[in-house]
């Protein structure tokens, strides 16, 4: 066997794989984003249609995109999208820095053990972690019975199918993306530039900012892109813990697949949330893992 | 660095860690609960075990998200291992830079939109070549496969830049063909990652209901299918169970998986 057959049976099967099931899908539903629904299989024109003289003639328009960014319907499912994956981004910030922080200064022992524990609600199943919050957040849930046995409240207050419950399903569901990255960057560092800040007479808290926390930005912004993209999207925490009018971009994109049968504005959408959302941060990324390869 | 009695650090890690597992631990006390509440303690009891043990269909959906989780893992790890290789050893072949795009892009897809294209795919597919015949359990696996591959060459890569080059050009100087160092040199080196990555496949597939529901046919419920559906009605003890054995079997498996990994560290670090 030469070398050339041996590289080329070893680069073939995932470059194919990956080109029939992830790169044409997305040209695909490029496609399908130019057609019209119909009724029937499948549930869309064809773009191209040969006429009766056999010319082949072009039959794909951007109606749905036009739709898509003229309806407020779903502008605010975009916006509120954006909106809410960044608030999220934030509190996960906000909780698992310091935590990752207080994880990273512990001993080394200590230190995989904690580090575990983040990872294991992980490993367990995603579903079953946002039904954990049902059940406590519910009206007769754990929560308010908690409440209204220590008088705290005197009838139930509704804190399921709310936004505040999005919130806490997508922070709780997400956190360990934060933990991750950060503990990386945090590991690395080498705490002889701490004692060089002191010995150069730097307040513990001035050296935090000036040094630590300069120094974890790539971990922080690798972090914050795992956690906020697939907050964008996110169809499970909206559509369990959310009210049934709150619309988010995953859940919009559901409805109009499996209830409304309109794939071709499903496409649409899908394909902005790609090009807006998706391939700018995927490139930061990218750019972020080139300078350094964050191991997790 | 943490301090005695009442400290920052100690503080955010009580919160922190109080706030991944106290819902889960909920989740578990009201498993054993005898009346329907998962809010109100009505005594002990086995009931929503002996229930769920009867109950045919999700252990149906359960024994066939088994299965695909098993074949998609293994499928995506032998992609996952050439796909390694690939990026590792081939520095220049027409494509690298779109192989290398397309190994990333798969992670951070929203789960949606990676659905709702494998959808398209099949179906345009079933009207030009009348393959898949419908959906279901292969078309899932398809599916899983897909998202894993990115996931379990991650891993195996992080493994493969580590190991060290001097030991392959030593096997191939000593004579040894491509395949066969590659065999008895490079693939026992990759084996812990490659079973991580399988453990990793595995778990996302058993756990995927988003795309797993766009790909899905009439006769392929999957286990979290079943449990959305049956979520969607309303809570039940016997899902609070069904987490149980979950978190059980998952527990005892990364624990066991964690202490050896423990050892092998404390091991490493211990003075010779």
């Amino acid at each position: 066997m030469n070398d050339r057959v041996r590289r080329t049976l070893v680069v073939v099967p995932p470059l194919a794989w990956l080109l029939v099931f992830f790169a044409v899908p997305l040209a695909i539903m490029f496609a399908i984003s130019l057609a019209d629904p119909a009724s029937g299989v499948p549930p869309y024109t064809p773009i191209v249609r040969r006429d009766v003289a056999g010319t082949l003639a072009w039959m794909g328009d951007l109606e749905n995109y036009a739709s898509v960014l003229s309806d407020s319907y779903y502008a605010r499912g975009y916006l509120d999208s954006i909106q809410i994956a960044a608030i999220v981004t934030l509190l996960c910030l906000t909780l698992g820095f310091p935590m990752t922080y207080a994880i990273a200064r512990t001993k080394a022992a200590t230190k995989l053990v904690l580090l575990f524990l983040v990872m294991l609600p992980f490993w367990t199943s995603f579903l079953i972690r946002v039904y954990a919050w049902i059940g406590i957040l519910n009206t007769n849930g754990y929560l308010n019975t908690i409440f209204l046995a220590w008088g705290i409240v005197d009838e139930p207050i509704p804190l399921l199918y709310s936004e505040f419950a999005v919130y806490i399903g997508l922070v709780y569901a997400y956190l360990p993306f934060m933990v991750l990255p950060i503990f990386a960057v945090l590991e690395r560092q080498d705490p002889a530039l701490l004692e060089a800040a002191a010995d150069l007479g730097a307040h513990p808290w001035n050296a935090f900012v000036r040094v630590t926390l300069p120094l974890s930005l790539p971990g922080v912004l690798a972090g914050s892109i795992l956690v906020f993209v697939p907050a964008v999207g996110e169809f499970v925490i909206p559509e369990l813990l959310g009210g049934s009018d709150f619309v988010m971009i995953g859940r919009l994109l559901w409805t109009e697949v499996f209830a409304n049968r309109d794939w071709p504005i499903a496409a649409a959408i899908a394909i902005l949330v790609v090009a807006f959302v998706v391939a700018p941060l995927a490139l930061i990324e990218r750019s972020i893992a080139r300078r350094q390869i964050v191991r997790t | 660095m943490i301090r005695r009695g009442f400290s920052f650090p100690l503080t955010v890690l009580a919160f922190g860690y109080s706030f991944l597992y106290v819902p889960i631990g909920v989740l578990v006390i009201f498993s054993f609960n005898e009346t329907r509440s998962i809010a109100v303690w009505g005594g002990f009891s086995f009931k929503w075990y002996a229930a769920l043990a009867e109950n045919t269909p999700l252990l149906g959906a359960a024994w066939l998200s088994l299965q695909i989780a098993a074949i998609s893992a293994t499928a995506a790890v032998v992609l996952g291992t050439l796909a390694a290789c690939t990026i590792e050893r081939y520095r220049r072949f027409p494509g690298r830079s779109l192989f290398s795009a397309l190994l990333l892009a798969p992670l951070v897809m929203p789960e949606v939109i990676t659905g709702l294209s494998l959808l398209l795919l099949f179906v345009w597919l079933e009207s030009w070549l009348g393959w898949p015949d419908g959906r279901g359990a292969t078309t899932i696996a398809i599916a899983h496969t897909t998202l894993t591959l990115a996931y379990a060459t991650v891993v195996i890569r992080a493994r493969l830049v580590q190991l060290d080059p001097d030991l392959r050009s030593a096997a191939a100087d000593l004579g040894g063909r491509p395949f066969a160092v590659f065999r008895s040199i490079t693939l026992p080196l990759l084996a812990p990652a490659i079973g991580a990555a399988w453990l990793l496949g595995f778990t996302l597939s058993l756990d995927d209901l988003v795309i797993a529901s766009f790909v899905s046919g009439p006769g392929s419920t999957t286990l979290p299918i079943a449990i959305f559906s049956s979520v969607r009605l309303g809570v039940s003890p016997q899902i609070n169970a069904l987490a149980t054995v979950f978190l059980v079997v998952v527990g005892l498996a990364t624990t066991t998986a964690g202490i050896f990994i423990y050892r092998s560290v404390r091991r490493r670090n211990a003075p010779h």
